[in-house]
C-alpha cells in the first residue's frame, strides 16, 4: 500500500505539473507522464490489459495528437507566451494549496465504507468477458470509431475548403 | 477479505477526488482551448482510476477492464474530434483564446 501511495502522489504531482507548466508542449508531455503513471497503478491493481491500452492509446496516440495540434497552431510568439504565463501563474496559484488542503481534510475525515459488496465475478478472463458477455460494448466502440473517423474527415474537408 | 479491501478504497478515493479537482480547476481557470482539453483528459483519468480501484476492491477486475477499454476508445475518439474542432477554430479566428469565440452563436 505504501508504494501505491507514493505512485498516487506522483500521479497527482504529474497532473498538477501538466496543468500549471508554462509551455503547452510541456503540458502535452506531462499528460503522457500522467498516463504512464496511471498505467503503472493499473498494473499494480491487477488490470494489465487496461494498462496496456492506457499506455499505447493515452500515453502514445493522444499525446501525439496534442503535440501535433500544438505545433500546427503555435498560438503565441515567445514574448506573448512569457506575458501570458505570468497571468496564468496568477490564475493557477491557488490550485496547489487547494489540492493539498483537500487531501489533508479528506485524509483526516477517513470515511469507513460499510458497503455490501457484490459476489466476486465468475468470469476472470477479460478477453472471454469482452467477447462473450459484452458484445454490445464492442459494437458501440465500432460505431464510435466510425463516427469519429467521419467527423475528422468532414472537419478537415471543411478546413481545406476554407483555406482555398 | 472484503473488510480489508474496503479499507483500501478511501486512500484511493482521496487521490481520485484530487485529480477531479485539478481537472475542474483547469477547465474553469484556463482561457486556452488546448489547455481546456488537457483538463478534460485529467478528468477522464480520474474516472479511469476510480473504475480500476472499484474493480480491484469488489473483485470484478475483468468487468472493469472491459469498461476501461471502452472508455479509452471513447476518449481517443473524443480527443481526435476535439482536436479537429480546435484546429478549425484556429483557422477561422487565428486564436485559441476562449474569449475570442464567445460571439459564436447557433
Amino acid at each position: 500500500m505504501f508504494l501505491n501511495i507514493i505512485i498516487l502522489v506522483a500521479l497527482v504531482l504529474a497532473s498538477l505539473w501538466t496543468v500549471m507548466t508554462r509551455s503547452l508542449l510541456r503540458s502535452g508531455i506531462g499528460l503522457a507522464l500522467t498516463s504512464v503513471i496511471l498505467a503503472i497503478i493499473m498494473f499494480r491493481l491487477a488490470s494489465p490489459l487496461a494498462a496496456v491500452f492506457e499506455l499505447s492509446v493515452c500515453a502514445g496516440l493522444i499525446s501525439v495528437l496534442f503535440v501535433s495540434v500544438i505545433s500546427l497552431t503555435q498560438p503565441y510568439s515567445q514574448k506573448e507566451i512569457i506575458e501570458r504565463m505570468k497571468l496564468m501563474l496568477v490564475r493557477f496559484r491557488l490550485l496547489p494549496f487547494i489540492i493539498l488542503g483537500l487531501g489533508l481534510i479528506l485524509l483526516l475525515i477517513k470515511v469507513n465504507f460499510d458497503l455490501i459488496l457484490p459476489i466476486p465475478e465468475t468470469e476472470r478472463n477479460v478477453r472471454n468477458l469482452l467477447w462473450n458477455f459484452r458484445q454490445l460494448d464492442l459494437f458501440g466502440q465500432i460505431i464510435i470509431l466510425l463516427a469519429g473517423a467521419f467527423a475528422v474527415v468532414i472537419l478537415f474537408k471543411e478546413m481545406r475548403k476554407n483555406v482555398r | 477479505m472484503y473488510a480489508e479491501s474496503l479499507q483500501l478504497l478511501w486512500p484511493f478515493l482521496v487521490f481520485v477526488l484530487m485529480l477531479l479537482v485539478i481537472g475542474i480547476y483547469c477547465l474553469f481557470a484556463t482561457l486556452n482551448l488546448i489547455r481546456a482539453l488537457i483538463g478534460v483528459e485529467i478528468l477522464i483519468k480520474a474516472v479511469t482510476l476510480l473504475l480500476i480501484v472499484v474493480g480491484y476492491i469488489t473483485d470484478h477486475v475483468a468487468l472493469t477492464q472491459a469498461l476501461v477499454i471502452t472508455l479509452i476508445v471513447i476518449e481517443a475518439v473524443v480527443m481526435a474530434v476535439s482536436v479537429g474542432v480546435v484546429l478549425g477554430i484556429h483557422t477561422h479566428k487565428n486564436s485559441l483564446d476562449i474569449r475570442n469565440i464567445r460571439n459564436m452563436k447557433g
